[in-house]
Parts: structure tokens; sequence; C-alpha cells
């Protein structure tokens, strides 16, 4: 009965979510409250009742209901309850019902903070919403019913993929879909804007902070799948350029420069047709991405659930969203005007620079991940794109935009002068150099590379630190506290996010250039010396699973003769499906990870093949992205949006009192 | 004129773009070539299943045009494509090596003295090294080899009776007369 419910509601919500979609903006169109007023309160049934058939699909999944076809292909009786609950969203069906939640409730939050913004603004992007949001369930009941029965009922479930029972499952997913799913209000403002014909500061100050929130929930997300990437697949890697990997990384890159532009037209009213097409990107690319996952275009380790079909499907909707607002971009973006003019050496022209150059790294990594497919259309042979093309043309993008990181924020609006300039950042210049090119040297071998990354993460760190020093300096304010307080949040969440930056640059040139990786064949009692540390193996013992069999290896990790870890790594053999997955042991210190994995056994007396890598700094690669993230949580703080939200709690409240 | 296609660029090179996924739906990305084809055949040299003693080796076969058939006791879908392959032994158009994939001796012997033996040599590759060589993953797989010892053709799967007769025998004749 609960799963026809839940189907029930994804039907009543499609047709809430086409009047969602229809009605306002005819009410826009023809400037009539009434049918304006319709935008919110369908928000909010649509949200509610797709929360209302998730919750459905997750009762099912939480008791085991082998009735309802998807919980016997991705779920087991004995499953862990957390990982019953996280394969809701572990098959093709579920994901796209967390996808429109994700979605129905981004619309649901608008709805809600949307009351300071005009009628018919906000009515045209809830329109918006509720438009792909109807595509979306349409696609759901039409081609992938999450409740689909299976009669008669199925005694046992297949289980979920073994790769997918992990913590990271339960979080990974709904952060990542979140971000993704998030830029499409962004998008919504840029549609609305783009109908309505106002693209102003006003239009940038209300995208601001909800493509920030985006943007942080994607950052988290994207650096949760990466860390569970280097603990489950047992060989150490973080980032792979796999397909889908490259598929959420490409909205980041342009979400991260979207954030930028909208600055800019905020504080300038410059950027701003430039702007609105990085708003249609950010969203068209997330779109893009679920089409590459869901149709099976490529081979993806994550591509587990594809159909030509479903694939046909998200490629009309994503023509009709994508095409449909590029098209309307060329009829209007001629007439929303340049803004203000600045001279070549100006903040402006840096943060143009760094738009640039994100745009040109997303457009080598799309072009990377669609090449396969482009030579193949044209019957040149099938090919894959490896780790070694990405990073020969990513990082000589990054490498000037992480330069400019350091120069932008100093640099004065309008036009700069090189000579102010220099003299505001040469310390935090000389430091960095002069630390960077030494700092090798400590690190056993010296490679100039290696030199010039730290370089760049330090100049991102020490201009931070003089750009605080000057502006508290210059404060007229009396007292720390009170210096501290004239700045607002919104500055200094951007200096936390470019600290996270350099974090993350530290971490991945120690890891990328001092890793020590050893693959050996281990007796019991052997010991292995990898850098510093003396590995030795003591066997590998059977240990009982909730819904798996474990072989548990110790392996005592000590130095210059004394114990310093015993790490357990292990190997699951899972009873439904009989795959076997590596639970790598890691030891984590702030230098870095000591990562131990089991190979196979190679010999009847017990020895076993083992992988032992030293990962200097890895951590700093994870911390470094949830720096970035926190950056953006203390710019969404920023008063400028908080007075607009004080003013809507007076106003609800004045209605709610009359 | 002029600013009207820069504002539609950007819907220009999604079109473009869109087309591509298109086309892209309806080909099999796991459908992989062998990158060996058109490249020398992986040189082996084998124990024969049949006498022990004797090894056979790619340069054997050297000056004639000739299949390489890996298979194994063990493999569902190599019963399948068998009775083809001794119908194309019969009718003495090229030889065919048999490479006997990860297998026990005695269960390869059994097999061809049950079903038929379509091999001019048998070989035996027990632990799959030459199988790594021949990019072999999955089993039963054919190669052509033409005169030069180069790979001509190779069918991943079971071979049927339409690639026989349309692609595997018109380019054998083709490599043999050449």
């Amino acid at each position: 009965m609960i799963p026809e419910l839940g189907h029930f509601a994804l039907v009543v919500a499609l047709l809430v979510a086409l009047v969602q979609a229809s009605v306002p903006m005819w009410g826009a169109a023809r400037n009539d409250m009434a049918l304006m007023a319709v935008a919110r309160p369908a928000a909010m049934l649509t949200a509610a009742l797709v929360a209302f058939a998730f919750g459905c699909l997750a009762y099912a999944f939480v008791t085991s209901d082998f009735s309802v076809l998807n919980v016997a292909e991705h779920s087991y009786s004995t499953l862990p309850t957390r990982y019953k609950f996280a394969a809701t969203w572990g098959s093709h069906e579920g994901s796209l019902l967390l996808w429109v939640l994700m979605l129905s409730g981004w619309a649901c939050a608008v709805a809600i903070a949307s009351r300071n913004l005009p009628e018919a603004f906000a009515a045209r992007v809830l329109a918006v919403m509720g438009f792909i949001a109807a595509g979306f369930l349409m696609f759901l009941l039409f081609t992938s019913n999450p409740f689909a029965r299976l009669l008669p009922a199925a005694l046992e479930g297949s289980d979920l993929n073994p790769l997918l029972q992990d913590p990271g499952m339960v979080v990974h997913p709904p952060m990542l879909y979140m971000g993704y799913v998030g830029f499409s209000v962004a998008f919504a403002f840029a549609i609305a804007a783009l109908i309505g014909g106002r693209l102003d500061a006003s239009w940038a100050r209300w995208s601001r902070p909800w493509t920030t929130l985006a943007w942080c929930f994607l950052t988290i997300g994207i650096a949760l799948g990466s860390a569970w990437a280097y603990y489950t697949l047992g060989w150490g890697g973080w980032w792979f350029w796999d397909p889908v990997e490259n598929a959420s990384f490409m909205p980041w890159l342009v979400g991260t420069a979207l954030i930028h532009s909208l600055a800019v037209t905020e504080k300038r009213g410059t950027f701003r047709s430039w702007t609105v097409l990085l708003a249609i990107v950010a969203f068209s690319l997330s779109l893009l991405g679920t089409f590459l996952v869901r149709s099976g275009v490529l081979t993806s380790v994550h591509a587990f659930a594809t159909d030509p079909a479903r694939g046909v499907y998200v490629l009309a909707f994503l023509v009709v969203v994508v095409g449909g607002s590029l098209a309307l971009f060329a009829w209007r973006a001629g007439a929303v005007g340049g803004g203000a003019s600045f001279a070549p050496l100006s903040r402006e022209s840096m943060l143009l620079a760094n738009n640039i150059l994100l745009v040109v790294a997303m457009a080598s990594v799309l072009l990377g991940t669609l090449y396969p497919l482009i030579l193949d259309t044209f019957d040149a042979g099938k090919i894959s794109v490896g780790p070694p093309y990405f990073q020969a043309v990513f990082v000589p993008a990054m490498a000037p935009l992480v330069f400019l990181m350091g120069l932008g924020p100093v640099a004065a609006w309008r036009k700069a002068e090189l000579p102010a300039l220099w003299i505001r950042v040469r310390w935090a210049f000389g430091v960095a150099l002069v630390t960077a090119l030494l700092l090798p040297l400590t690190l056993g071998s010296y490679r100039p590379l290696v030199a010039f990354a730290l370089f760049l993460a330090l100049w991102v760190a020490t201009s931070t630190v003089a750009m605080v020093v000057q502006r508290l300096r210059g404060a007229p304010q009396r007292g720390l506290a009170a210096k501290l307080r004239a700045n607002s949040a919104a500055w200094y969440g951007m200096l936390v996010a470019h600290v996270g930056i350099a974090v993350f640059i530290v971490g991945v040139t120690m890891v990328r250039s001092y890793e020590v990786e050893r693959d050996v064949r281990m007796d019991i009692d052997q010991a292995v010396r990898v850098g510093d540390y003396d590995f030795t193996f003591r066997g590998v013992v059977p240990a009982p699973g909730p819904n798996y069999k474990a072989l548990v290896g110790t392996i005592d990790v000590s130095r210059n003769g004394r114990l310093v870890r015993t790490l357990h790594p292990q190997k699951r053999v899972f009873d439904a499906s009989g795959q076997t997955m590596t639970e790598a042991a890691i030891a984590t210190r702030i230098r870095g990870d000591l990562y131990v994995s089991l190979g196979e056994p190679v010999a009847e007396n017990g020895a076993w093949g083992v992988r032992v890598y030293i990962k200097p700094f890895v951590d700093w690669i994870w911390v470094g992205a949830f720096i970035m993230a926190l950056g953006g949580f203390i710019a969404i703080g920023d008063r400028r949006y908080r007075i607009a939200v004080k003013a809507r709690v007076a106003a609800l409240a004045a209605r709610a009192a009359a | 004129m002029k600013s009207a296609w820069r504002w539609s660029l950007p819907f220009l090179v999604f079109a473009a773009l869109a087309v591509f996924l298109y086309t892209g739906l309806f080909r099999d990305p796991r459908e992989v070539p062998s990158p060996l084809i058109g490249k020398p055949a992986p040189a082996f040299a084998l124990r024969d299943l049949h006498e022990p003693g004797r090894t056979f080796g790619t340069t054997d076969m050297r000056g004639q045009v000739w299949l390489l058939n890996v298979w194994a006791s063990w493999c569902e879908s190599c019963r399948i494509e068998h009775p083809l392959l001794v119908d194309l032994a019969r009718q003495k158009i090229v030889p065919i090596v048999g490479l006997d994939y990860k297998d026990k001796d005695d269960l390869g012997k059994k097999w061809l003295a049950d079903r038929g033996n379509p091999y001019s040599v048998s070989i035996v590759d027990g632990d799959g090294r030459v199988g790594i060589d021949w990019g072999v993953y999955g089993v039963p797989e054919t190669f052509v080899v033409d005169k030069e010892g180069i790979i001509r053709y190779k069918q991943i799967g079971p071979v049927n009776a339409d690639v026989l007769a349309k692609t595997i025998v018109p380019l054998v004749r083709r490599l043999q007369q050449s």
C-alpha cells in the first residue's frame, strides 16, 4: 500500500509542478497578481509531495519490502539499516528521485525566502524550477518508476552493490546532488531576469547567496566522493578524471567562475550578460552530467545503471532546457548592455582573467570527457583519455589563476596602479618566494616543480595575511575587535576559501611528489621498510560481518624499532553477490597517511600480496576543500543578506499578528 | 549582425554538442576493437596439448594465413561456437590453432575427444600469460593472422555462422591471395 501511495504522490507532484511551471509564468506576462500568487504554494506542495514519495521509498527500503522491484534489486535483509536507507538512492530510479527531491527542496526554499523579491520575478523563478521538476518527474514516472512492484515478492534481495556499502554512500550523494541541483536556483534567476529584461545589481545580489550555498554543498560533495574513493578502492588514488567525476567537477569550475562574476555584477554592474551565461552554463553542465551518468554514452565506474531509452529522454529534456535557455540568451542578452568600463589593470580585469581561466579549464575537461565520444562519432576509433591529458591541460590553466588570487583582492576596482599594488604585496611575495625555494631542501630530493607549487600555495597564504594586516591597520575604528567587525563576512569568507585553495595545493603537491607505493609479497612476520617505517605482516584471520564474511589482516607499523600503530586492512566477501571488496586500513596523521590494503593470498602458507603506501599530506586535499566550503558558508552569513532576512521575518511576524 | 552572432555562439556550440551526444547514444562504448589489429601477433612458444614434449610457436605459421581460437573446457559459450569450428576445419579453408586457456590438460583433451577436434595444433596457456599478451579478456576469442604474422581481425565472444560466412572466411581468402 505504502509504495502505491508514494507512486500516487509522484503523479500528483507532476500535476502540481505543471501548474507551477505554467500559471505563474502566464501571470507574470499578464501582470496578474492572483495567477502569480500560485507560484509559492505550488512550489511548497510539490516539495511536500516529492518528500512524501521519497519517504515512502525509504520506508520500503528500511523495512525490506522485497515486493518492490527496486528494493529487491538493491537491498538485502541483513544489510545494516543505515545502508538500507542509503540504498534508497543506490539505484537509477532512487537517485533520480533524490535529484527531484533536492530540486523541489531548493524551489521550496526559494518560495519561503523570496518574499522581498518583486512578485513577477519570483513567479518566473519558481515557474522555471517547476518546469525542470516536471521534466524530471515525467522521466521518473514514464521510464524509471521507483515503486514498480515485483509479484510474487522476492524472498531475499540481491543486495546493494558492495562498493556502495560505505558511510560515504550515506553522505556523498545527498551533498553532491544538493550542490549539483542547487545551481538550478541561479539558473532560474538568470532565466527569469532574461525574460523580465531586468538584469542589474539587485539581480546579482539575490543570486549570490543561493549560488554560493550550492557551490559549498558541491565542494563538500566532491571532496567526500574523493575521500571515499581514496579509502575504498584500495589503490590510494583520490581523483581519477573519470567521466562522472568530471561531470561533477565541470559545474564546480563554472560555479566558481559564476560566484566571482556575480560579485563584479553586483559591485560594478559589469559582466552582466557574461554572468547570465555562466549561470545558464553551470546548471546545463549539471544536466549534462546527469545525462552522461544516466545514459551510458561513456563508460565509467559510476555508470552502474544505463539504458538508451532513458538516454534519449534525458537528452531531449537537455535540448529543451539548455537549447531553450541559450536561444533565449541569444535573443535577449544583446539588450542587457555592458556596464561600467574598466582599465586593463584593475580588479575587474583580474576577475575577468579568473573567469576565462576557469572556463578554459572547464572546456578542457569537457573536451577530454567527450573526446572519445566525438572520435567515435567520426568512426575514428575508440579511445579513452587518461589522467595525463587532464593534468597536462588543467595545471597550466590553474597556476596563473592561483597567482591572481593573491593580487585580485588587493587591486582597486576600475583602475589599479602597478606601483601601489607592488607595495601592498611585496612582503607577501618575498616571504612566499624565499620559503618556497628553501622548503623543498628539507624534503629530501629537491624538485623545482614542487618549489613552484609550494610558492603558489604560500603566496595565497601570505598575501591573505598581508591583506588582513593592511585592512586592520587602515581601519579607522579603535581596538582590534572593532576593527575586525568593520569588515564584511563576505570578505572574510573569500579569504578563508582562498586559504582552503592553498591548503589543497599543498596536499596535491606533496602527495604527488613524495608518495611511496610498494606492492609486496609478505610472509607471516616478514617486515618491509617503506620510507622511515617498518611494516610487519602478522597474518590474516577470518571474521564475521553483518552481510559479508571478512578476512582481517594485521600489520604492525613501527619506526626506529618502536611500535607506532597496528593496522587491520580487510577483504570482504559479500553473501548475496559473492563480490569481494577491499577495505584499506589507514593511519592518518597531520603529515600524511600510512595506507595498507590487502591484495591476494599468494601461497598456501599464509603469505599475501600487500600494498603499502605512504601518502604525505594527502588529507590536506580534503581539509582544503572543507575550508573552501567553510569560506562559502561564512560569506552567506554576510549582513547584506541578513538584513533582507530580518526584514522578511519582521514582515511575516506583522502578517501573523494581523 | 555581427553582435547577433556573438550572442548565438553558446547556442550553436550546444547544438553541435547535442548532435554528438545523440549519435553517441546508439553506440556501445564497451565494444572496443583490439589495439592489436594491424600489429604483429605477439610471439609465443607453447607446449602442445597432445604431445607435451613438443612446443609450437607463432614462427611455425609464418607464410600462411591462420586463425587463433582461444577456448577452454570451462567456457560455456565455447560450446556454442565449437560445431562451427569443426565444420570450418572440415572444409580445409584455413588452419585453426587452438589455445586452451587457463585449463587442465586432461579436461581439455576430453573436451576435444567428445566434441571433435577442429584444430591443426592445440597449445596450452595454463597460466594465461600469452592470453594477456594477446589482450584476451573474454573466452572464446578468435584472431585472424596473415602471412606476415600481422593480426587482421579479432572476434570477441563466440563466432556465429554469419560472422564466419560474411567476415572471417572472405577475409581469409583475400589474405591468402595477397
